[in-house]
Order: structure tokens, then sequence, then C-alpha cells
């Protein structure tokens, strides 16, 4: 025991420099958020007020629900391009199963709003779980199999909508969507519970352990003797009810359901995961580094609105902090293999 | 070493320390042209670390380093490359998802005037490279499908063609068959005769003093010993290692054996007819509770395959498994687990979680019974503190992440993972391979000790020594059949080679 302790402070005793270098990936994206903060506090007197901090938690909001299952499925060093998709049509489901005015032109099913919302998460998990059988069971790598969901999801949304736009969706989930409490947007209110219980989830349970594990060494997971494709399949479902409850949201937050609605969502939040350190190699990073993430971004997108620069270069900028990040991303793994050594 | 000529290398005073712990202490260490120096030490002893050293990985040490007599400092390992010195890691650094001839070539493949890969040309070198050094293989196959042991042949090949001259070999013959070994051995004193300096690490003290000239000892940090290798036994390497009397602790087992008298008790396996595409032809046998099996054989004869059908990491093309009675066909790892089976395949970076801490390794295969749902942090550290203890695992510290382990304690970490809940049957593929001769009887004792707890146990090894030390009778497997089997009867290295 006495060795233990020695050893412990021996660590301490190590240095500043291989720790930090260790914690490359969360440190980094931090320093980004600081860094961007400064710079438009600076750059323009409206950034830095409480209703624009407001605003950019509402923006992000979306993002948020969605990349708390996102970040599960990279920590397993899986992916998933069908977020979006899974979103939009989610989205699309409930507002199917939802009375529409009469000049909405969509052969709709009406139902009561808790057996459309239920349907909705019901047509998102499904999806997921084709998902998990395609990467498990058959074998197809999730990059190519979430590619192809993401075509039939928008398949699916156009059969339900037909180049129409629904707008009304259940009550509940207007409220959620786009009412607000005390003040604060309860969109933002779920998004805060839902990366909260992501973030419990990876810590504390011992599927969180093994969703780190399986990304850490599949091989190693597998002779442990833990059931590495039901792991897999399970992120891969997860990931798709989060994005289905974000269309829903979303839905309401935008006041339409429509075809295409969600397609800047497959991008920003991966960007959100990996920006915000959670490594693409799997098995390093949470809900913690996403929750950085889509502060960066959502300062970065909120920020550029407050200096005056041009719209067009302003993708371009986004597109290099995006490069940065992943670079950071990259090497932060090697410095930590170093750091190791 | 008939003439004394300068070294080549020469370190002075090497001090290395990982945080607190310090893995050498005040090292010195040289090396002449024409010369193979055998190291000994105790696992964690500080043989790699030193090595890693010389061959730039660690880039950050106090001492004095130099090369021809001018003090250098390599920044990494190409450095070290340039330099001439090339190394073969204890853990495999082959690139699994190359072709066997980019991995021979690793780093200086042939090229055309337009910068590019002749493969026609690397194919051919590759495949005569290897057939000097006895390899029968496809240049153009994938090396991750070639068996662990191929694999580290190749990987030896390559460093020994590479024209390095500083050849440093961390425990490369782990995996090897004799004949194999033989084989090394024989190019090791070519490239002696040629000039090159050799550094040779390995537990198997007798193939060190038999190809060695120079011996040096290393415990705890330090160096011990340094003497020529004819004028040392083995009796003596052993006790400057441990720091006391070692002969009782390694038989030689080159005299008969009598293996006891087969036990009546439960079967606990039964395997039938099991076959696997080339690979395992009609394997028939059964393991009983308190009883090790031993399957021995040359490597590639079928023994991992058959250890991953056990575990339901592989699927037979035929055949039948039962446990306790009950035919089984296992869809995952996991059920095989439910079952009540537990492996430990040879490979450490295919079982450890590199990046994850001493006690999240030990744990994960427990989990289940420790926590239906909340995770029990302090309940899994003091499992694990239970199991670092009882297989002596140094540094005794369950937080510190396991690629900080020596070699050989890492090996133990792999086991240690399945004894707080003894499975019903346990799976070991070469469960001593680079444990030092004390980390060898205890894991012995801790065999012995599930014996008589009534697990069975099957060890599969390519060493004799460790299926002869372990088992209570022993099946020869031969090119995926089972040839002979020992039981009731006398046994002996000789004898099971013979067999093989
Ligand atoms: N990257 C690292 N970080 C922290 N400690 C390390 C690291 N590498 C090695 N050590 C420690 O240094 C000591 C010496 O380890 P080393 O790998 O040199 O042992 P070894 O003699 O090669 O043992 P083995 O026979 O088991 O391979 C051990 O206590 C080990 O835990
Ligand atoms: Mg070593």
């Amino acid at each position: 025991m006495s060795s233990e302790t020695a050893f412990a402070t021996g660590q301490r005793a190590r240095g500043l420099g291989p720790f930090l270098r260790s914690q490359m990936r969360n440190i980094a994206p931090f320093l980004t958020l600081i860094f961007l903060s400064a710079f438009f506090a600076l750059a323009s007197p409206s950034f830095a007020t409480l209703d624009n901090l407001g605003n950019i938690l509402t923006q992000v909001s979306v993002t948020g629900i969605i990349a708390v299952g996102l970040t599960f499925v990279i920590l397993c060093a899986e992916i998933d391009l069908s977020i979006a998709g899974i979103a939009n049509v989610t989205g699309i489901a409930v507002a199917f199963f939802t009375a529409q005015e009469s000049y909405v032109n969509i052969a709709n099913l009406p139902l009561p709003g808790a057996v459309a919302i239920l349907l909705a998460i019901a047509l998102c998990a499904a999806l997921g779980l084709v998902n998990a059988l395609g990467l498990t069971v058959i074998g197809i790598p999730s990059f190519i199999m979430t590619l192809a969901m993401m075509q039939i999801a928008a398949g699916i949304s156009a059969m339900l909508v037909r180049g129409q736009i629904a707008y009304k969706v259940p009550d509940v989930i207007t409220t959620l969507g786009s009412g607000s409490v005390g003040g604060i947007p309860w969109i933002v209110i779920v998004a805060a519970i839902m990366l909260l219980g992501g973030h419990l989830v990876l810590t504390y349970t011992r599927f969180g352990r093994y969703v780190y594990m399986v990304g850490g060494n599949r091989e190693a997971a597998e002779y442990a003797g833990l059931n590495v494709k039901l792991i897999l399949g399970a992120v891969m479902v997860i990931s798709a009810v989060c994005s289905g409850i974000g269309g829903m949201l979303g839905v309401a937050h935008f006041g339409s359901a429509q075809q295409n609605e969600f397609d800047t969502y497959l991008l920003d939040s991966i960007a959100a995961v990996v920006v915000g350190g959670t490594s693409l190699f799997g098995g390093r990073g949470g809900i913690g580094n996403t929750i950085v993430g889509l502060f960066v971004l959502g300062v970065l997108n909120n920020g550029l609105d407050h200096v005056n620069i041009d719209s067009f270069l302003k993708i371009l900028i986004r597109g290099l902090i995006l490069l940065a990040a992943l670079i950071i991303n990259v090497y932060a793994q090697r410095l930590r293999e170093k750091a190791a050594e | 070493m008939t003439e004394v000529r300068p070294p080549i290398l020469e370190l002075q005073g090497i001090t290395k320390s990982f945080g607190g712990v310090e893995a050498l202490r005040g090292v010195d260490f040289a090396l002449s042209p024409g010369e193979i120096h055998g190291l000994v030490g105790e696992n964690g002893a500080g043989k790699s670390t030193l090595m890693k050293i010389i061959a730039g990985v660690h880039t950050e040490f106090s001492g004095r380093f130099l090369v021809d007599g001018q003090e250098t400092h390599f920044r990494s390992a190409r450095d070290a490359h340039a330099a001439g010195i090339a190394m073969v890691h204890q853990e495999l650094s082959v690139a699994p998802d190359l072709t066997v001839a980019e991995n021979v070539f690793l780093g200086n493949q042939p090229t055309n005037a337009l910068g590019l890969v002749q493969w026609r040309r690397m194919a051919r070198e590759a495949g005569e490279q290897l057939a000097r050094f006895g390899i029968d293989v496809d240049p153009m196959s994938r090396l991750g499908d070639l068996p662990i042991g191929l694999q580290q042949l190749i990987e030896i090949a390559r460093v020994l063609f590479s024209g390095a001259r500083i050849v440093i070999l961390d425990e490369p013959t782990s995996a090897l068959s004799p004949p194999e070994v033989e084989r090394l051995f024989a190019t090791l004193r070519r490239l002696r005769e040629e000039g090159t300096a050799i550094v040779f690490i390995s537990h198997f003290i007798e193939d060190i003093l038999r190809v060695s000239d120079t011996v040096t000892v290393f415990r705890n940090g330090r160096k011990v010993a340094e003497t020529a290798s004819t004028a040392t036994s083995k009796g003596a390497l052993i006790e400057a290692m441990i720091g006391r009397g070692g002969e009782a602790l390694e038989h030689s087992y080159t005299d008969d054996l009598m293996l006891p008298r087969p036990s009546d008790s439960s079967v606990v396996l039964r395997v039938d007819q099991l076959s696997l595409a080339r690979s395992l032809k009609d394997i028939s046998f059964e393991a009983r509770a308190g009883e090790v099996l031993g399957i021995y054989g040359f490597m590639g004869c079928g023994q991992q395959e058959l250890s991953r059908i056990l575990f339901g990491k592989l699927k037979p093309d035929s055949g039948t498994l039962a446990v306790d009675g009950t035919p089984k066909t296992f869809a995952s790892t996991a059920a095989a687990r439910r079952a009540g089976v537990a492996l430990v395949p040879e490979s450490r970076r295919a079982m450890l979680f590199h990046q994850e801490p001493v006690y999240k390794n030990i744990s994960i295969s427990i989990l289940d019974r420790i926590s239906a749902l909340l995770l029990k942090p302090a309940q899994e550290r003091d499992i694990a503190r239970r199991q670092v203890e009882q297989l002596q695992i140094r540094p005794p510290v369950v937080g510190l992440d396991l690629g900080m382990l020596s070699g050989g304690n890492q090996q133990k970490v792999a086991l240690a993972k399945w004894l707080t809940y003894p499975p019903k049957l346990l799976v070991l593929c070469e469960p001593t391979r680079g444990m030092d001769v004390g980390a060898k009887n205890d894991v012995i004792n801790i065999v012995r000790d599930l014996r008589t707890k009534g697990l069975a146990i099957i060890v599969l090894s390519t060493e004799p020594e460790t299926v002869l030390s372990l088992a209570d009778r022993i099946l020869v497997l031969k090119r995926g059949a089972l040839v002979r089997e020992f039981r009731n009867e006398p046994v002996s290295k000789d004898r099971l080679l013979e067999a093989a």
C-alpha cells in the first residue's frame, strides 16, 4: 500500500509536460473555445451579452440532442451518417400523424398526440435497428451502412410529405421545441438533460464502460467475453433515437416539417463531437468533450454573425476551423501514445 | 570474440525514470562489433527500457551515450536507424494490414525512377530473403492473416537483413519452434562473423548461454553482473537475477517425467471431430475437472485456431463441443464466457487495453458480477489489488495505465482477469511466454492451485517446457491433427519433439 502512495505521488511529480501532452485532447478544444469567445467579445459589443448566450444555447440545442447518441457511436470507433436523415424522417413522421390545417395538402393520418409520438420514436428506433443489424449481423462497415440509411430515411421522408410542408406537431412537442419556462427555452432544457443523461450512462454504468472498452480495443473486448456486437448494435439504436428526438423538437422549433430540413445537422453534429476532442479512433473522449465542441461550434456560428465579414468567407472560416480541430484530434492521439511510451 | 575491438556503442551511467519510478539506475553498457551480447533479468528489471533508449524510442534519460566514440543523442527511432541500429521489439510491431513483402521492406521499398513501388521486385526479394531464413510464405499474403509466430519470424528477418550494424532482439524466440530457433541462431552467428553487434534478450537462459559471448544481468534497474558466457552457469545467472539460489525454480525436462494416472473425474469439455478448413482435421478429445491437459505442437499446427474455437471466436466447419455434457455452439465469445469457458490468448496486444488502467483490465470480464447497472470502482480496485498481490504484478499500482507495465507483468494481468471468479474451463495459450523464472513458477503454482479447485485447464504451447511443467496429460497436435497422446507414461522434451 505504501509503495502505491509513493508511486502515486511520483506520478504527480512526473511533471507538467507529459501530463499536458496526454490531456491535449481535452485542453485544446477548451482553449479554442476561450480564444474564440474572447475574440468575438472584443470584435463585437453585441456578442458577450446574456441575451446572446441564450441565443447560442438555443442554436446548439438540436445539434446537442443529436450529438449525444453520436458520441456513443464515435466512442466505439464507428460512425453514423444517417443522423440527419433519421432526424428529418422522425420529425416528418410525427407531423404526418398529427392533424394538419386544411390547406396542407398531405394525405396524412391524424392520430392522438401520444400515439403519434410513440410511432415516430418507434420509426427512428427501427431505422437504428436496421443500422445495427447491417453493421453487426451482415458486417457492413458503419460508414457505408449509414450512408445507405441516410438515403433510405430521405426516401421515406419524401414519400410522407411528397414535396409539401406540414406545420403542426403534437402539443407537447410544440411546447418542448418552441416554448420556454421561466425565460429558459424548453429545448435547451431537454438538450441539457439528454447530455447529462448521456454523460451519466457513459461514466457510471457498466454499459458505458463497455462502450469505452470496445472503442479502446475491440479485439480485447471480444477476448474478455463481451458481446461486442450487442454493444455496437445498442449504440446505433441510441444514436438513431437521439436523432429522432432532435428531429421532432427541431420540427417544432423551426415551425415546419419538410424534406432536407436537417441536412446541415449531419456535419454540425459530427463536428461537435470531433472538435470537442472525442477520438475518431474510439475509446477516448465523452459527453464533456461534446459539450465543449457544441460551444465551440455555437460560438463560431453565432460570433461570425456579429462581426462584419463576407458571408461567403464565413463558410470557409468554419471549414478551416474544423480542419484545425481534426488535425488536433489526430495529433492528440499520437501525443498520448508518446506520453504513455 | 577473438580480438578485442573498440566498442561501437557505449552507454555510461544511464538513468531513466517513468514518473517517480526509476526503471534504470546508473547503467553502463558497451557493445563491440562481432559480439552477441545476452541480456537477462526478471520481469520489469529494465531490459526493454535500456534497449528502447538505444533504439531511440525513449529519448529522455540522463547519462552519456556514445556511438563510435562520439557522444550522440537520438531524437527519434529514425535517428537510431540512420546510425545503423535496428530492433525487434518484445511487442510485435508489424503492420498486420500490409503484405508480407511490404513488411519486410517497411520504410525502404524498392522504387523505380518515377518513385513508384516495384511490386514484383519487392515480392521476389522478400521471398528470397525469407527463404534464406527458412520461411516459406507467399510474400503477397496479408501479414495479419498469418499465425503470430510466423509474424514474429518475419519481423526478425526484416531486422536481421536490414543491414544494421547493431541488432537488438527483445525476446525474439518466445513464439518460435525449436528448429526455428536453431535457424535464428545460425543466422546470428553468421552476422557476428560479418561484424554485426547483436543484443539478445531472453528468459531462456540455456539459449542465452548457448548463443551469446557476453551475458549481462539486470536486477531492479541496475546492472548486477557482466561476464563471458563461458565463465558462468545457469544457476549463477539465475542467482544474480533474483538474488537467491534459483536451481529449484527451473527444470530442464531433458529426463523422463512420469505423467500421473489419468483422472476419472467428470468430463467438463468434450470435443468431437472438430474440423476447420485447412487448420484442423477431425479433432476429438476431452478435458476433465481437476486436470491440466497440455496440447503441444509446433507453431502453426492449429493450436491457435483450436483455442479460438473453444472460446467462440472462430466457428468450426464441422464437429461438436459439449460443456458439462450439454452440446454448445458458441455464437460469440460472450456465449462461451457464460458457459464457463475462459481464454488467455498468446498475444498481449489482442487481449489487453493498453490505454486503460490495470484495474479496468482486470475487472472487464467480471463487471457483470460486480455490478448490475452502476459501476462500483472501489470494489473493482479491491478485486484488482488482490490479484495484483497474488500474482505479484509490479509495480503494484492498479490505477496505472497498462501500457506502462513491463511485458511480463502485462502477461500476468491477462491471466488475472479470469482468477477472481474461476471459470469451469480455462484455456491458456502460451501462459508463461515472456515471464521470468520466478514468474513462471508463480504461474505454475497458480495453475496447480486452480486444478485442485476442480477447474479443467487446457494449456496450449509451442514450448515443450511449458507443457511439461504443467500438464497431467499431453496431446500432440501436428498439422491440424492429433497424432499422439501421452498419459500415465514417461515423457520428456525429446519424446515430445519427436512426436510433433
Ligand atoms: N512507458 C512506461 N511508463 C511507465 N513505466 C514504465 C514504462 N515502460 C516501462 N516502465 C517500467 O519500467 C520498469 C522496467 O520495465 P522494462 O519493460 O524495461 O522491463 P523488462 O526488463 O523488459 O521486463 P520484461 O521481462 O517483463 O519484459 C518496469 O517497472 C515498468 O513498469
Ligand atoms: Mg521487456
